[in-house]
This record gives structure tokens, C-alpha cells and sequence, in this order.
């Protein structure tokens, strides 16, 4: 056995056993820091039925974004591409390396390493089967080695990759991916020399063997194996406090996603896992409007990801962001970072009690067999929204209850959203007790924003619509008939009710009713924000402009005669903009009863 | 003798209890703060005005002259809801400038800077 030693194996070895203590410790910590309910959520998928749909989550998971980064693929195959032959090929190097290991030795028995440096070590595999080893080893190689020119083409211009802008990053990233970059070359070159003197190599590495002069071979193999060991070594010691720490990271969230955790609201364990599993891809960087419109390029999901994990200053990413969940729905990892922010948003937020003792004087009201109608803040500023609705429900002969006919009480998510939660939990507290009091049977609501507020965070009784819903259910049922005109409408989808409550149907259903949809090139998930979102308090009117008029250039492209959303802020924000006529879906058929 | 009414209580400004580099601190962070005219726009719409005599105008006033009592309570009352902001005809951002008056005024704001230093430095 003593044969298959040499020293150069020691940097691979020291570094190996280095890694996996220190995962260890790390994922140890990140699982005991759990809160309660996530630890809840964990035994109540182990220990129930549930344990079965949930395994079969985590392997479908696994395999699809931690090998084959499906997710990436479908954003730009190119870059899934880099991305998963990268992964994809080393993964595959060292199982067909151990499984070739344990073919040549009849079974298991042998030492760890030799799997790692097979050529060097055995040396007279050069007969019959072990010729197709040795080219599946080299068709692997090639295959990680086009993913990593792939990767030092994107270092130097994106755009090889489909991608406007690679990230920023921190120096020790930048060190961490050169040791990276080299293992494979080293590998190459090592196996190479091996090969020149043994002719045990497959045809990438046979060939260049042979290329090599024999006395460059013996002089250099043992400082290749050496270099390709130290490489290694550096970088397995070094990744668990860089990106890197994604490769292992990804999988344990994918398994504590499928247990049903959730992020809370304070940070844990799990908010942890979340920012390690972050590699720092960019996609994010890529649709975010803040860049585009206004070259703000420091609070992305990944550099607020970066700077909360490390512990750096990061102010005015926690603050700046309109937190239209377009990073969120583009991350490729599915990280929560709307939620992180708004944890990091309440650290400084001073939760107080008992601010709101004035609104006990609101009175509910006997609604029972009614639907009761929120307007909402906004739609209080944009009244032509609620007189529609109203007019609508009078011409089907529904009776309701306008909970803020005069008198408004805050849904709670503009105080959420920038990190007042005992706040937000005392104004739910008033909303949800005149709702339930009223003993009606539905809540219809007009503003997206208390929408997503009343559905995800408030566990009323009863069920909650939005008015496009409502007006698409009364017009598939045929109570309502409105004329059809010739208008060319173009659909702004509201960020909180597309991609917040995955509302994308039912208007456009409702507007067909009425008119013509006009082609919209950036629509449904990938709408832009109207730039006016209640999320965002560190922009500046003019700023927030800017952002708007990119959503305006986006939806006029197709020459519409007006625009129509379904969101009163949305509707706010575009009628600033003089040259242009907007309408929310409820005002279009109203007009057309 | 109870006249039913009362004259208002003296009041004066001091020019030097008017914190300057407070008021700097929130010029900084919320530029726009200088350019309110005082129209009462956002005081006329609000949400929490609608029950109570919560008057944003007011309070950013106060907090201008220095008068900074009692009015931490006062801003807790608002909701956020961003009708303000809306309404503004010049532009201030308001539901920023509540916030940072919120985190001005609030006496445990030193310490709890202090334990996010800690939170964020020490894992």
C-alpha cells in the first residue's frame, strides 16, 4: 500500500479534512439557530405523511438546480451552460473517479486519495477497458475546462453570457476564483505529463502527452501534481468564507425549503442558509430598474446578500429598494431577499405598542349576506376607482359595505414593508376585528397593495378577492355585459398583484371583454415597476420618474390608446406623466355598462 | 374662573436648544425636506388625520424650531400609508422624512444602533 503515497498528496488532504469540519460546524450552527415555528415546520414534514412529497421535492430539487441549474438554462442557456459544466462536470469527475478507483481494485479497501491522483499512482493501466476509463475521464475534463474559458470569457465581458453586468466583488472572491480557475489546467497538465512517460492517458490527455518532450515530463510531473494538489488545497480551505460556500449551501436550503421553512421575521439559522446559498451570478443586477434606469448599482439582492453576510455597511442597500420582487422571482436560487430586507429594514425600525389607540372609534357594521369593499388608501386618492366599483355593484344588485367609505384604516404592509411589525401587527389587528365583526361573507378590495396584505398576512375567515377577480367571475357567469369598443389597451401588471399574488389572468380576461390587448414586450412576471411603490423611501420624486417613464416606454411600444392597471398607486404614478391616459380595469367597465 | 377658554401657554423658540446638527443629520438624508412650503396638502389627506388631530405639517415644524417634546409620541400615530407623499405638490418625500424623524427623536435609538453594531459584528 505504501506504494500509493507521496507527499504531494498532503495539501489535498490537510485542505479536504479542513472543509468538511468546517462545513460541518457551520451547518450545525445554521440548524440549531432555527425559531420555533421553522423547527415546527421541520418535524411536522418529517414526522407525517408528508415526509414522502417532501424527499421526493429534495432529490427533484437537487438534481435539477444543483447539477443541472435548469433555472439558469431557462434564463440564458449560455450561461446555464458555464454554470452547469462547471458543477455538473466536477461532480461527475470525482464519482467516475471513485467508481474507476474501486473498479481497479476489485471493491473498496483502498486509500481515500487514490481516486483524486489515479494516473499518477497507477501507472500500468494502460490495457483493454481501462483505455474507455480514461477517455470518459477526459471527455469530463474537457467538458469543466469549456465551462471555465466559458467563465474567464464573462470576467471580461458579460454579455458572452447574456448577462449586462457581471458583480462586483469582494477581492477575496476574486483571489478564490483564480485557485478555482487553475485546477483544472493543473489537472490537465499533470495528468499529461503522466501520460507522456506511462501512456496510461485518454485522448485529451495522451495527446498532449505526447506532445511533451520526455525529459520535460520527469522533471515537471511531480511539480504539476504538486501544484494541482496545492490548488485544491487552497481552495477548499478558503471557499466556506467566500461564494464558493454556495456549492454546499444550495442543497442543505433546498432541503430545508422542502421541510416547509420559511423566512421569519427576524433573521435565524435559515436566514443564513439563505445568504450563504447566494453565488453571486448577477441575474439579479439584470432586471432590477434602479439599476437600469438609475445607475444605482450597490443594492441589488446579491450586493444587500454580500454585505449582510459579511457583516458589511449596508444602509442604503436595506433602504433603497422599491421591492417590485422582480430579483425575487429572476434569482435563480429562490432566496427570499424581499423578506431579509425587510429584516434588516426592522433592526433599526424601533418597534413600539400602542400607537393606534384612536382608531377603537370606528364602528363595524352588520354585513352579513354582504360583500364588504375595501378601497384602500391609494384608491381614496383616485376616486374614480371606488365610484366604478360601486356603480358595478348597484347595476349586478349586490349589496355591500365600504369599510372605508370615509374613514380609513392602513392595511399594514407600507409599515411592514419598511420594517415596523409590531405596528403593521396592531393596525391587522383593528382591520381583521371590523372584518370579522361584520360577519360578511367576501372582502373585495381595489388596491393590490392591501390585496396581498389581507391574503398572505392577515388568516381572515373569509376570502378575499381582488376587484379583477370579482369582475372576471361577473363576467364569465354573464352577470355582467359590457359593449365592446375598439380601444387598444395596454396592461400595466402591478407588481404586488402579479408577481406578489400571481394575478395575471383575470385582468387581461377582463379587459378583453372590453377591448383589444395591445402587445406589451416586458409583461407578467417580468413587468416594470411603476417606480412609485410604497416599498421604496430613500427615492426622490424625480427619481422615481425615471423609473416610471421606462415602464411607460414599455408599455407604449405597441402604440396603445391607453393604459390601463389595475392598482391605484400604479394609476397615480402614470397620471403624473401628462402625455399619457390611464384607467384602472374597474373605471373601463363601468363606462361600458 | 372658567371662562371656557384658556389663553395658550407661553411658547417660545430657542434658537440654540434647535438642535442645528440634528436638523443637518435630516437634511442630509432627506433632501427634499427644504423644499415644503407649507401648504398643508399632506395634513388634509391623511389617513390618521381623518381620526384625530394628527397634523404631519405641525410636527415637522417643531421639530424645525427645536420643540422635540412629546413629539416622538405624536409620530408614532401615522400609518405610513404614503397619501402624503402622493398629494405633495413639491415633492418631499414624506413617509422618508417621518422615518427619520422617528429614528431622531426616539431616545433608544443610540442604543439600538449600538446592538446592531453588535448584532452585525459579532457572530
Amino acid at each position: 500500500m505504501s506504494s500509493y503515497f507521496h507527499p504531494f498528496i498532503l495539501p489535498f488532504c490537510i485542505g479536504t479534512l479542513v472543509l468538511f469540519v468546517i462545513i460541518a460546524v457551520k451547518f450545525y450552527r445554521w440548524i440549531t439557530t432555527l425559531d420555533r415555528k421553522q423547527k415546527k415546520n421541520v418535524w411536522m414534514s418529517l414526522l407525517t405523511v408528508r415526509v414522502f412529497p417532501a424527499l421526493w421535492r429534495i432529490v427533484k430539487e437537487i438534481v435539477k438546480e444543483v447539477l443541472l441549474h435548469v433555472n439558469i438554462t431557462r434564463y440564458n442557456w449560455r450561461m446555464g451552460y458555464m454554470h452547469r459544466s462547471i458543477a455538473l462536470g466536477w461532480f461527475l469527475l470525482i464519482v467516475t473517479g471513485f467508481v474507476e478507483t474501486l473498479f481497479h481494485f476489485r471493491g473498496g479497501g483502498h486509500l481515500p486519495w487514490l481516486g483524486i491522483f489515479f494516473r499518477f499512482f497507477v501507472r500500468d493501466y494502460t490495457y483493454g477497458i481501462s483505455r474507455v476509463w480514461a477517455d470518459v475521464m477526459d471527455l469530463l475534463l474537457l467538458y469543466v475546462l469549456s465551462g471555465v474559458s466559458i467563465a474567464i470569457f464573462k470576467s471580461i465581458y458579460s454579455r458572452v453570457v447574456g448577462i449586462r453586468k457581471n458583480t462586483k466583488l469582494r477581492w477575496f472572491d476574486i483571489c478564490l476564483r483564480y485557485s478555482l480557475w487553475l485546477i483544472f489546467p493543473m489537472r490537465l497538465l499533470s495528468e499529461s505529463c503522466t501520460a507522456a512517460l506511462t501512456g496510461n492517458g485518454g485522448f485529451l490527455t495522451q495527446g498532449i502527452g505526447d506532445m511533451l518532450p520526455t525529459e520535460f515530463a520527469q522533471v515537471m510531473e511531480v511539480p504539476f501534481w504538486t501544484a494541482y494538489s496545492t490548488c485544491l488545497c487552497v481552495f477548499f480551505v478558503l471557499f466556506p468564507f467566500s461564494r464558493y460556500m454556495h456549492i454546499f449551501t444550495e442543497p442543505l436550503l433546498i432541503v430545508f425549503r422542502s421541510l416547509g421553512v420559511r423566512e421569519s421575521s427576524q433573521p435565524t439559522g435559515y436566514t443564513r442558509m439563505e445568504l450563504n446559498a447566494c453565488s453571486r451570478c448577477g441575474i439579479c443586477i439584470d432586471g432590477c430598474p434602479l439599476d437600469k434606469e438609475l445607475k444605482i448599482n450597490d443594492i441589488q439582492g446579491v450586493y444587500l446578500l454580500r454585505d449582510v453576510r459579511h457583516g458589511l455597511p449596508h444602509r442604503n442597500a436595506t433602504e433603497n429598494c422599491l421591492m417590485c420582487d422582480q430579483c425575487v422571482v429572476d434569482c435563480p436560487v429562490g432566496i427570499e431577499i424581499t423578506e431579509i430586507r425587510k429584516q434588516e429594514r426592522n433592526k433599526g425600525a424601533l418597534d413600539t405598542h400602542d400607537n393606534y389607540r384612536f382608531l377603537d372609534s370606528i364602528q363595524s357594521f352588520n354585513a352579513i349576506g354582504r360583500i364588504a369593499y375595501f378601497g384602500g388608501c391609494m384608491s381614496h386618492l383616485t376616486p374614480g376607482v371606488t365610484e366604478s366599483m360601486k356603480k358595478i355593484f348597484d347595476a349586478v344588485g349586490q349589496k355591500y359595505w365600504m369599510m372605508d367609505e370615509d374613514k380609513t384604516i392602513c392595511c399594514g404592509r407600507p409599515l411592514l414593508q419598511q420594517g415596523f411589525i409590531a405596528q403593521a401587527a396592531e393596525l391587522r389587528r383593528k382591520n381583521a376585528h371590523l372584518i370579522v365583526e361584520s360577519h360578511a361573507q367576501y372582502l373585495v378590495t381595489s388596491c393590490p397593495i392591501c390585496y396581498q396584505s389581507f391574503k398572505k398576512e392577515y388568516n381572515l375567515p373569509i376570502k378575499v378577492i381582488h376587484h379583477t377577480e370579482y369582475l372576471a367571475a361577473l363576467i364569465r357567469l354573464g352577470k355582467l355585459k359590457p359593449h365592446k369598443t375598439g380601444l387598444k389597451v395596454a396592461y400595466h401588471d402591478p407588481c404586488e398583484l402579479g408577481r406578489g399574488c400571481n394575478i395575471y389572468d383575470e385582468p387581461r380576461e377582463v379587459l378583453q371583454a372590453v377591448a383589444e390587448l395591445a402587445r406589451v414586450q416586458k409583461e407578467r412576471e417580468h413587468s416594470i415597476c411603476c417606480g412609485h411603490s410604497l416599498g421604496n423611501t430613500a427615492l426622490d420624486v424625480e427619481k422615481q420618474d425615471k423609473v416610471r417613464d421606462a415602464a411607460l416606454r414599455n408599455l407604449k411600444a405597441d402604440h396603445p390608446d391607453l393604459i390601463a392597471t389595475a392598482c391605484p398607486m400604479c394609476k397615480k404614478a402614470f397620471q403624473r406623466d401628462r402625455y399619457t391616459t390611464v384607467k384602472d380595469i374597474a373605471e373601463l367597465i363601468a363606462e361600458q355598462l | 374662573m372658567d371662562f371656557g377658554f384658556t389663553i395658550s401657554k407661553p411658547r417660545s423658540i430657542e434658537p440654540t436648544e434647535a438642535g442645528k446638527e440634528q436638523l443637518r443629520l435630516l437634511e442630509e438624508q432627506v433632501p427634499t425636506f427644504r423644499r415644503c412650503m407649507n401648504c398643508g396638502g399632506c395634513t388634509a389627506t391623511c389617513s390618521a388625520g381623518h381620526f384625530i388631530n394628527f397634523n404631519i405639517r405641525k410636527v415637522h415644524n417643531l421639530y424645525r424650531w427645536g420643540q422635540y417634546k412629546e413629539l416622538d409620541e405624536e409620530l408614532q400615530k401615522c400609518m405610513l400609508c404614503g397619501k402624503c407623499t402622493l398629494v405633495c405638490p413639491r415633492g418631499v418625500n414624506l413617509r422618508s422624512l417621518i422615518i427619520h424623524l422617528r429614528k431622531a427623536l426616539n431616545k433608544d435609538h443610540l442604543s439600538n444602533d449600538f446592538q446592531h453594531f453588535i448584532r452585525n459584528n459579532n457572530r
